[in-house]
């Protein structure tokens, strides 16, 4: 498990791999925004927590369409399915070396998207710690849609629209950590929720994901 | 005689081949009725003429619900049990589900502009409801996406099971977002009275009449599918003969 | 206990049989050769055999994770190093000997190359390496003589019957002969599934309804 997860951070640093396009998507995101909403501090503030989110999550399926895609073309996915490893640990470790290579450098770098949409600095930690806490259930919930649609032709598209709503309870729930975070309220209630959330995630997904990997195996 | 002999094809042809014609009178002459008795009704003192809409509203968002939730057995049965009848059915649910969340979404907002003054807020169950359209169109888009019917089958079960999970999740994370404007349920047991019996009795007979209809058109949807299926069998054959 | 037993094995592709009723048994030391034209599944048969599909009928009998299976995809990362390749499976399988695999199929040379920058041949050479490192008796092989040479071939067979020396076992579908005299022939020809029959469980979606 451990030689999967490391030959995956290294495809993605190696050439081609797309190490830091999440971040790179982020800055662009956090750049145009202001174009379209305008420069105040007054209209940037109050929506910087909201924008800051919907970001991570497209940042975060801007790479999922590879996740199992890549695998299955070149014939390594039959050669894991085939592998002492089960399906459900490979599953998990995909979905860790996403996380890695995605949403870690978003959480790490979501500070400076702040400044730049004018996040007040008491919600900076709030930001990082939702975007900590919920990054990890969008890798994995990516990694089922990935399964789900891992065989087919025009399989981007079709991804985004079966991730995306099972997106809405971790969004919800991270933009409102953060927005809480800016007005200076208690956080403990949606965070708990979202940790909460992460946590049935990462304990339950795996299994759907292997089981729709298995299907398209076949 | 379980009830699973129903989940044989040619059983299931042939009981709902005489079932059929019963089945779409009473929808027919259910919904026609609820909805004209309905709009006979007095204006309501508060919501004036507006209210009449409530006749196609209300079954409509009731149906939408509870579609998905006739989709999310039908794909627990045909997980477990392998029962082809059950994917099929599950899938010829799933439009009629789409289209019934989109005439309660419809209904709502020409209900709304007058009453609230205007189309479209963000009310926890306005948003639940758009959220569930989405997993309707997610669901229906699998199954058109995956070519292989026996896959389509088993990928969209798995999609059912979560997004089911996901959008009762959804409902309750909408709730803590946003305290809405919409009013609390039509019907209540808990609540006792809320609606006159002026308006009760039609409403029932409208929901029974949408329910009607959904079932009659559920057994019309799969019906072709099976026969789709039997024709694409059929050709399969043909071909390798 | 003979390594791997088939017995009346169905399998099907498309919703539809290929074949049926094929029954044969594989012990260790031997090598099964399939045969058949094209389409008949004997690439489905593999399929089943590896685990990857369900067979629509009979058994298939071995150990667990005993097979190895290499067919037209070599499972290798472009940008990885032909050892690193090899290296990620080996520790996936819980297997070694990369340097013994890499001499085997003559790419001791190559070992540092991005498996980008190998020749079709070259890159079926590694995947067919990989099959040293899995340490797994069953190798099931779906046409693995696909763009090598005369004399690349000779030593995959060369390493073949190093395997079955080691009481190690083979299962290929190819078509041309590889020169292994202990190896055994099996035509799939005559278990093709015949139209009509009446299967005693549907093997496909659209079936279910005919």
């Amino acid at each position: 498990m451990i030689a999967l997860l490391l030959r995956d951070l290294r495809l993605a640093t190696r050439a081609g791999g797309g190490f830091g396009l999440g971040v790179a998507f982020f800055l662009i995101l956090s750049a145009l925004v202001p174009f379209g909403v305008g420069p105040d501090r007054a209209t940037l503030a109050p929506v910087a927590p909201g924008i800051l989110w919907v970001g991570a999550l497209l940042a975060c399926l801007l790479s999922l369409d590879r996740l199992f895609a890549l695998d299955h073309e070149d014939g390594s996915l039959d050669l894991l399915a085939t592998a002492p490893l089960p399906l459900e640990g490979t599953v998990a470790i995909k979905a860790l070396a996403h996380w890695i290579t995605t949403g870690l450098p978003l959480v790490l770098a979501a500070p400076l998207f702040g400044v730049l949409l004018q996040l007040p600095g008491q919600a900076m930690p709030w930001l990082v710690v939702s975007l900590a806490v919920g990054t990890p259930a969008l890798s994995m919930l990516g990694a089922f849609g990935a399964a789900l649609t891992v065989g087919l032709r025009r399989g981007g598209l079709l991804l985004s629209l079966l991730v995306l709503p099972l997106y809405i309870p971790t969004l919800i729930f991270g933009a409102e950590i953060t927005r809480r975070g800016a007005e200076g309220q208690a956080t403990a209630t949606p965070l708990l929720f979202l940790a909460g959330i992460t946590l049935g995630v990462l304990a339950l997904i795996p299994w759907a994901a292997a089981a729709a990997l298995r299907v398209n195996l076949r | 005689m379980s009830i699973w002999k129903y989940a044989n094809p040619a059983q299931f042809m042939r009981t709902t081949d005489g079932l059929l014609p019963w089945l779409v009178g009473a929808a027919a002459i259910c919904c026609t009725a609820g909805v004209v008795w309905g709009f006979l009704t007095p204006d309501d003192f508060r919501q004036g003429s507006t209210v009449k809409i409530v006749f196609l509203h209300v079954p409509a968002a009731m149906m939408a619900i509870n579609i998905w939730v006739m989709m999310l057995i039908a794909s627990l049965i045909w997980i477990i049990r392998r029962h082809h009848v059950s994917a099929l059915a599950a899938k010829a649910a799933a439009p009629i589900g789409a289209v019934m969340t989109l005439i309660a979404l419809a209904t709502g907002a020409i209900w709304g502009q007058p009453m609230w003054g205007t189309w479209w807020e963000w009310d926890p169950r306005l948003t639940s409801f758009l959220i569930l359209f989405l997993f309707y169109v997610g669901y229906i888009a699998l199954w058109s996406a995956v070519e292989d019917p026996d896959s389509a089958a088993d990928l969209t079960g798995v999609l059912c099971l979560v997004g089911s999970v996901f959008a009762l999740l959804s409902r309750y994370a909408v709730l803590f977002w946003n305290q809405g404007l919409h009013q609390g349920a039509s019907l209540s047991v808990q609540s006792g009275e809320r609606m006159s019996h002026v308006y009760r009795y039609p409403l029932y007979l409208a929901m029974l009449g949408f329910f009607l209809l959904f079932l009659a058109l559920l057994l019309i949807r799969t019906r072709t599918e099976i026969r789709r299926r039997r024709l694409a069998a059929l050709q399969a054959r043909e071909m390798r003969a | 206990m003979s390594l791997l037993s088939v017995h009346d094995l169905a399998v099907a592709r498309g919703g539809l049989r290929t074949v049926e009723g094929v029954t044969f048994a594989l012990e260790a030391g031997q090598a099964l050769i399939l045969r058949g034209p094209n389409g008949l599944g004997k690439t489905t048969l593999l399929r089943a055999v590896a685990g990857l599909q369900a067979p629509v009928a009979g058994r298939i009998e071995m150990r667990e994770d005993t097979v190895a299976y290499a067919a037209h995809a070599d499972g290798l990362k472009p940008a990885l190093t032909a050892s690193e390749n090899l290296a990620f499976w080996a520790q996936v399988f819980g297997g070694g000997g990369i340097d013994r695999a890499l001499a085997a199929m003559d790419l001791t040379a190559l070992a540092h190359r991005p498996a980008a920058a190998l020749s079709a041949g070259q890159k079926r050479r590694l995947g067919l390496a990989r099959l040293m490192v899995t340490a797994r008796p069953i190798w099931v092989l779906d046409e693995p003589t696909v763009s090598l040479d005369t004399a690349s071939v000779g030593r995959f067979a060369q390493m073949l019957a190093g395997h079955m020396a080691q009481g190690g076992a083979a299962l290929i579908a190819t078509h041309i002969d590889l020169g292994l005299p202990q190896a055994r022939v099996l035509d799939l020809t005559p278990y093709r599934a015949r139209p009509g029959t009446r299967a005693t469980r549907p093997s496909g979606f659209n079936e279910a309804f005919a």
